[in-house]
């Protein structure tokens, strides 16, 4: 398939009378590790729940991976493959369980799982703890490992909400190689943080504020309109209008 | 107003968790009035050791004395006088702002009036919500509640455990400028952090991971710790560059940091200057012929990050 990997079209949600997300509108080409930023209750959550096909838009279009978000969000969700800080592997089963169960709700087959298994731990230097329970996984081995399980039945598009915090900056690091890897392999990556710094590895960026996208460009580009020397700047100046910097 | 006694004294302190070591022989003294930082990443042992300070878990060895008290001998003594806000958020979301407020108030055996005169720049922000349930607030106020709580019985320790965990970073800002609203002679603060780049905000900081302290100093004292040389490294092809750094036969270490990665020579006492015709030899060698390198002073996260691949190496 061509095409860019997600193409956003004045998608808007409500809630009651407050507008979480109001017609926004970007695309995301495929491969390309896209920076997904803005302060909280910016409307971040909301337009990724809606990119993943969990919560229908008030109005707008979305395709991801090909598939339309209003029409088909059960085809947007066999294409993608979601992480998140707060929920991402069950602690009380093993690392293979973990595998196991989750490429069975991606619909694989028992021999395909114990093969992507094998590859993507290998991938993160893992394949001797395949019988560890994941509570007994350091946090940095457990991230790493639930952003392999996001990817075990190679999905087009990945989401990752806020993967690296509270790691220890080699950790962080380590992960940021694995994205670069995810995306090298051809899966496109939206990822977000506030490690600013981060921003700094995205290929491109966005900023969100007040539920709109308020900058959106290669960090480069992005700091250039802003004629601002760190990331960290323009994103003060666009949450905060008022402060000094 | 002057005491015999630090604020807080920890000797050799070990806590044994199932089969972790979750606290390794932390030592410290901690000064009245001081703010002390303690920055490490998840399950370093900042919250265990917090525990043990807020007379919430006893050390397995070794000797803590809180405020003159001894955590284990004298535990309820301490409690009277600490202030505490656990990382998780700690209030009854079905109480009112103000109902919070009066409930932590009562349990320390005191009256919102006495202690509104502490946290007046920070109610300042939250009156015009008192009648809100706490459970409504957006995130921000949530925590200016929860630290108008920890503070109401006046408390001469205030202990934070994260306060800025998953806080974005112009609202992190926000939570310290607060903290200096609320400075004085009379109060300790400790507080842990996993962002390297609030350390500046602290009188004095400890690197924490695997339960030990790594370093401890002055935020602008620490990093003389750090005594290899130290460049910024640029190419438009940064996974190479990475890569081709590592290979380099004196690297110490090459970390991504923002648009550049720090690159760190073995070779202590050596010219940056000539390094970086090293480098740029070694890279036009390899096809990236767009090297451009400058020396620079080392950060805090540089340090912790050399400080933590020297301890992988050993174990």
């Amino acid at each position: 398939m061509t095409g860019p990997a997600i193409v956003a079209d004045g998608l808007t949600r409500r809630f009651g009378a407050f507008t979480a997300v109001d017609a926004v509108s970007f695309a995301v080409g495929r491969g390309e590790v896209f920076g997904f930023l803005g302060a909280n209750g910016a409307g971040k959550t909301t337009a990724i729940r809606m990119l993943i096909g969990l919560l229908p838009p008030t109005a707008g279009e979305a395709t991801v991976a090909g598939a339309s978000i209003t029409s088909d969000p059960e085809g947007v969700r066999r294409r993608i493959g979601y992480m998140s800080q707060r929920f991402s592997l069950y602690d009380d089963l093993t690392v293979r369980e973990n595998v196991a169960l989750f490429g069975t709700i991606y619909g694989l087959r028992p021999a395909a799982i114990d093969a992507r298994r094998e590859i993507l731990l290998g991938r993160i230097g893992l394949a001797h703890a395949r019988d560890a329970l994941v509570r007994q996984l350091p946090l940095g081995w457990k991230q790493q490992l639930a952003l392999m399980v996001a990817l075990l039945h190679e999905p087009e598009v990945v989401f990752l909400d806020e993967p690296t915090g509270g790691v220890d900056p080699i950790t962080r690091r380590r992960f940021w190689e694995l994205i670069y890897a995810t995306a090298a392999s051809g899966t496109t990556v939206l990822v977000t943080t506030h490690y600013l710094d981060e921003a700094e590895y995205c290929d491109r960026l966005s900023i969100m504020v007040d539920g709109r996208i308020a900058a959106i460009g290669t960090p480069g580009e992005v700091r250039a309109t802003w004629g601002a020397a760190t990331l960290d700047e323009v994103f003060l100046r666009l949450t905060r209008p008022g402060a000094a910097a | 107003m002057t005491r015999a006694a630090p604020a807080v004294v920890v000797e050799e302190l070990h806590v044994q968790r199932g089969a972790t070591r979750a606290v390794d022989g932390v030592s410290c003294t901690i000064a009245h009035g001081e703010r002390f930082g303690v920055i490490g990443p998840d399950g370093a042992g900042k919250t265990t050791l917090f525990r043990v300070l807020t007379t919430l878990l006893l050390p397995s060895q070794g000797r803590v004395r809180v405020l003159d008290h001894d955590v284990a001998g004298a535990p309820w003594a301490v409690r009277g006088q600490l202030g505490y806000m656990p990382g998780r958020f700690a209030l009854y979301p079905d109480l009112s702002v103000a109902e919070n407020l009066a409930f932590y108030a009562e349990v320390f055996g005191t009256s919102v009036e006495a202690g509104l005169g502490r946290i007046a720049p920070i109610w300042e922000q939250l009156a015009p919500f008192a009648g809100r349930r706490a459970g409504a607030l957006s995130g921000g106020m949530k925590q200016k509640l929860a630290l108008c709580c920890a503070l109401i019985h006046r408390p001469t320790l205030l202990v934070l455990d994260e306060p800025t965990t998953g806080v974005d970073a112009v609202s992190r800002r926000e939570f310290w400028d607060l903290l200096d609203a609320l400075r004085s002679d009379d109060l300790t603060v400790i507080v842990a952090t996993p962002y390297m780049d609030e350390a500046a905000r602290c009188d004095r900081v400890a690197l924490m991971q695997h339960g030990r302290f790594l370093a401890m100093d002055a935020p602008s004292a620490i990093t003389t710790g750090f005594r290899h040389p130290l460049l910024a490294v640029r190419a438009a092809d940064r996974l190479g560059l990475l890569a081709m750094l590592r290979a380099f036969p004196h690297a110490r270490g090459a970390w991504p940091f923002g648009d550049t990665v720090h690159y760190s020579d073995a070779r202590l006492g050596s010219e940056p200057g000539e390094i970086r015709e090293e480098l740029v030899a070694w890279a036009a060698d390899r096809g990236l012929g767009d090297l451009a390198a400058e020396p620079i002073a080392p950060g805090i996260e540089d340090l912790f990050i050399d400080r933590l691949a020297e301890h992988e190496a050993v174990a």
